[in-house]
């Protein structure tokens, strides 16, 4: 039966991952498209899932009164979209969007914190693979806060 | 017998305003002919100009013009200071002193038959525009060529038409994104270190020309270092206090170099100590 293990292999977030570790990870995922504008979650849902961005872009949005709903980042392929499922209270903190046709991987958290709470070096590779992520994310931020173009 | 006359480095050349293009609500770009309709301007991409307006003062700005045409000088800044929103306010006609071309230009010969990373940060494309004209004129010599460009917002967006020119050849790469975005905005959103992971050039291969805020360059410089582009091949176009333009002033120091003089641009691994020392 073909699987969706080949594709995730390939994908930079799992590349070099061990075979036994990259099974489980396959059992929890599923091939997912969204059309343009079509929302993959919104801001306050439970946060069940997160994704593989195999192609296109999803924009993460915040509602700013006022000014609507204002983008403050793009994700796009090769990257991995949410980690709300990793902590509690497990609630989607912004709005994702597709900017484009985009076609993903969808990643059940529930049954990865399951499967991470009973095999803990499986957990910590994905741990250390979601930090590594948010590391990068927190330095973007950072920039984006200094607001760096603006008048001085 | 021959004479020699020397030429004061302090002396201004009167230079007519011959079109005025608004390119942002602060952005503006001057074209500028001599005077006097005789006199060439010749430069390199990533020199500057001290420009002075009559009664108000004087400033560097880079040229941000084509340096493989003749007869024009092209000027592009942010009306931030005293100096730049009067001039801000000058029409077609109007007259501007000029001194220069001034500094060390990016090392275009340098990085032949290289790939070649172009990274800008909001007006810091001005500077760098002229190097992209060199390498567009000479297309041939370069390897692959990548603009990486972030700015603020899609309205801050410099030279619109020509980044949409480029972005349509197929032997340049344009990435272009912005701190943050409203809806109708459907490209990137995100500073510009995000694009560098994914842009396509070979980093062991490939020079690096960086021009924006310090910061940015900083943080750029780092995320090319971290992607495989040697800190030697890193050259980055720095703006500090240039009075004189001929480091006589002192003005313009940053540890040993003073930057009108042996910038601005610089190579990376020469500055990258002091870049983010907060005494200097």
């Amino acid at each position: 039966m073909e699987t969706l293990e080949p594709i995730l292999a390939q994908h930079p977030f799992l590349q070099g991952l061990d075979p036994a570790m990259l099974s489980l990870i396959v059992g929890c995922a599923s091939n997912v498209r969204y059309d343009a504008n079509q929302i993959l979650f919104e801001e306050g849902d439970e946060a069940t899932q997160f994704f593989i961005i195999r192609s296109g872009h999803v924009a993460i949005e915040m509602n700013v009164p006022g000014r609507g709903a204002v983008t403050i980042q793009t994700i796009g392929e090769g990257e991995i979209l949410g980690w709300s499922w990793l902590l509690p209270p497990y609630l989607w903190h912004f709005t994702a969007r597709a900017a484009e046709l985009t076609r993903a991987i969808a990643l059940d958290g529930t049954c990865l914190r399951t499967k991470c709470e009973q095999d803990a070096p499986l957990g910590y590779e994905l741990l250390k693979r979601f930090a590594h992520i948010l590391e990068g994310r927190v330095e973007s931020m950072r920039l984006q806060l200094l607001d760096i173009y603006s008048e001085r | 017998m021959n004479a020699t006359v020397a030429v004061s480095p302090m002396l201004l050349d009167p230079y007519r305003i011959t079109r005025v293009t608004e390119e942002t609500n602060d952005t503006f770009t001057l074209e500028l002919s001599p005077a006097d309709g005789r006199s060439r301007f010749s430069y390199q991409a990533g020199q500057f100009n001290m420009v002075y307006v009559f009664g108000v003062g004087e400033i560097p700005i880079s040229i941000s013009g084509d340096p493989t045409v003749d007869g024009v000088l092209v000027h592009t800044t942010r009306a931030v200071g005293t100096v730049t929103k009067v001039m801000h306010r000058m029409k077609k006609g109007g007259g501007l002193g000029i001194r220069g071309p001034y500094g060390r230009p990016w090392p275009m010969e340098h990085a032949e038959g290289a790939d070649m990373v172009i990274v800008a940060g909001g007006i810091g494309l001005a500077p760098l525009r002229p190097a992209l004209y060199h390498v567009l004129s000479r297309r041939e010599k370069f390897g692959k060529v990548v603009l990486l460009y972030g700015t603020r917002s899609p309205e801050d967006i410099l030279f619109r038409n020509e980044l949409e020119l480029w972005r349509s050849r197929f032997d340049l790469d344009v990435f272009v994104t912005v701190d943050h975005a409203l809806r109708p905005w459907r490209g990137n959103v995100g500073v510009v270190t995000t694009l560098i992971p994914k842009a396509p050039f070979d980093p062991h291969s490939a020079v690096a020309m960086i021009c924006g805020p310090e910061v940015m360059m900083r943080y750029t410089a780092l995320e090319l270092h971290k992607r495989g582009v040697p800190e030697y091949d890193i050259f980055i176009s720095m703006e500090r206090n240039m009075e004189c333009g001929v480091g006589l002033c002192g003005h313009c120091q940053f540890g040993p170099t003073f930057v009108c003089k042996d910038g601005p641009v610089l190579n990376y691994s020469r500055v990258k100590h002091l870049i983010a020392k907060r005494e200097i």
